[in-house]
């Protein structure tokens, strides 16, 4: 049995770790707020894109020579996974699962014999995956100077990603992220980005059999459009991956405080318990010694 | 009164206008052009500038833009730009500010990355703005 002393300085100290794990709770609630906002407010932009893109691929038609990051290299042999995880950790299984979800695409692809290259944004995803697949990892986005502002990062890995694409270092580009689908689940997403590809649930518009006029042609816009497109599918995921983070942080820590609650709880009970017992060892102890004389 | 037509204007930051107008004058890369409704579908990149929205003959929002893309379908009119802002809720110096914050980042940064250049432009962007605002 620990002794009286020990049990009180257990208390404390859980009591202490308590109240930072409540701090951050809070903290978390109110980043994922802003990063929530923040995220909703972009997206008008990315689905009207989304459909501008898919109209136009629409009317390129299937096959059609468009311009190479639509097209792409006519080749899939090389693949660069793009993870983006988070800067900090306190959340939860949030890196974990992003960590997790890109080992098995870099195990499936290699199993197809595909050569597979690796960039990783976050430093987090970069620590988990440093160990078996440094030798894969070609370039590092440090984002713990972005704050909530991510759009000059979002143009310069597009820019990056463009680069790369044209010198022919990679023929498909995946970008692996967490989806911020609500408060309780980020599950990790692998989507497309270079060949691009319109997302599947786009608005078709009915233009009533008129023909679209293009101003300039119809391949400039592309040229300067999916560029664009690029940035912009970026920093959706960079936005979503923000607010996922906020919200695993604060499951995360609201759970840690729960948690430390119900240790304080039987760690009270159990000092209140020996306490007694000593109180009644003292007790028997006077009552003996004055019933010996 | 005729049909109006459906207008908005998204920015990556935000919608910044969703509604129904008169009549729309946006610059294009190849000239300015007007929108009404029952416009035929056209599509075309457009060049800093400003977005005019009007109710019938009256200028009611003008509307600084950087780029991006215009997209009339019959549904409407979508302007997407890659920034935006509206023009009556800024001033010429709060402008020249942002410029002068903007000029200290852009001076921190290693010249070749991506990032340097998409400040620079974004530094264009202001330097255009403010001289619209100033006229």
């Amino acid at each position: 049995m620990a002794s009286l002393k020990e049990l009180k300085n257990r208390i404390a100290s859980v009591k202490s770790t308590q109240k930072i794990t409540k701090a951050k709770q809070m903290v978390a609630a109110a980043k994922l707020r802003r990063a929530q906002e923040a995220t909703e407010a972009s997206k008008p932009y990315a689905t009207r894109m989304a459909n501008v893109v898919a109209n136009l691929t629409a009317s390129m038609g299937e096959g059609s020579s468009g311009p190479k990051l639509l097209a792409g290299t006519g080749s899939d042999q090389i693949h660069l996974l793009i993870m983006m995880t988070a800067e900090r950790g306190l959340c939860g299984g949030f890196n974990a699962n992003t960590a997790k979800l890109t080992r098995a695409e870099i195990q499936r692809l290699q199993g197809e014999g595909k050569t597979v290259k690796l960039l990783t944004v976050g430093k987090k995803g970069r620590d988990a995956l440093k160990r078996d697949y440094s030798d894969l990892m070609v370039d590092h986005v440090d984002l713990s100077q972005a704050k909530d502002k991510f759009t000059p990062f979002a143009i310069g890995l597009g820019s990056d990603l463009s680069t790369r694409y044209d010198a022919g270092e990679f023929d498909v580009a995946t970008l692996i992220f967490a989806e911020f689908k609500n408060v309780l689940s980020q599950p990790p997403k692998a989507a497309q980005l270079i060949p691009a590809k319109a997302p599947e649930d786009a608005e078709q518009i009915d233009l009533n059999g008129a023909i679209y006029t293009y101003e300039p042609s119809e391949p400039e816009i592309l040229e300067t459009l999916l560029p664009r497109y690029l940035n912009t599918q970026i920093l959706s995921a960079m936005m979503e991956n923000a607010a996922g983070e906020q919200a695993a942080s604060m499951a995360a820590m609201d759970n840690a405080t729960r948690n430390a609650g119900e240790m304080i709880d039987s760690l009270s009970l159990k000092y209140n318990r020996a306490r007694q017992a000593q109180i009644t060892k003292e007790l028997i102890e006077i009552i003996s010694g004055a019933e010996a004389l | 009164m005729a049909d109006k037509l459906q207008f908005s204007l998204v920015s990556p930051a935000r919608e910044l206008f969703s509604g129904e107008v008169d009549h729309v004058i946006a610059p294009g890369t190849d000239g300015e052009f007007g929108v009404l409704v029952n416009h035929a579908p056209f599509m075309t990149t457009l060049k800093n500038g400003v977005v005019r929205v009007l109710e019938g003959d009256t200028v009611t929002m003008r509307l600084f833009v950087r780029g991006g893309f215009a997209d009339v379908t019959p549904a409407g009119l979508t302007i997407l730009a890659e920034e935006a802002v509206n023009m009556a809720s800024v001033s010429a110096e709060q402008v020249g500010k942002d410029m002068d914050a903007l000029r200290q980042d852009i001076l921190a940064l290693d010249k070749d990355s991506g990032q340097h250049q998409a400040l620079e432009e974004q530094y264009s962007y202001l330097e255009s703005l403010r001289a619209a605002l100033v006229n």
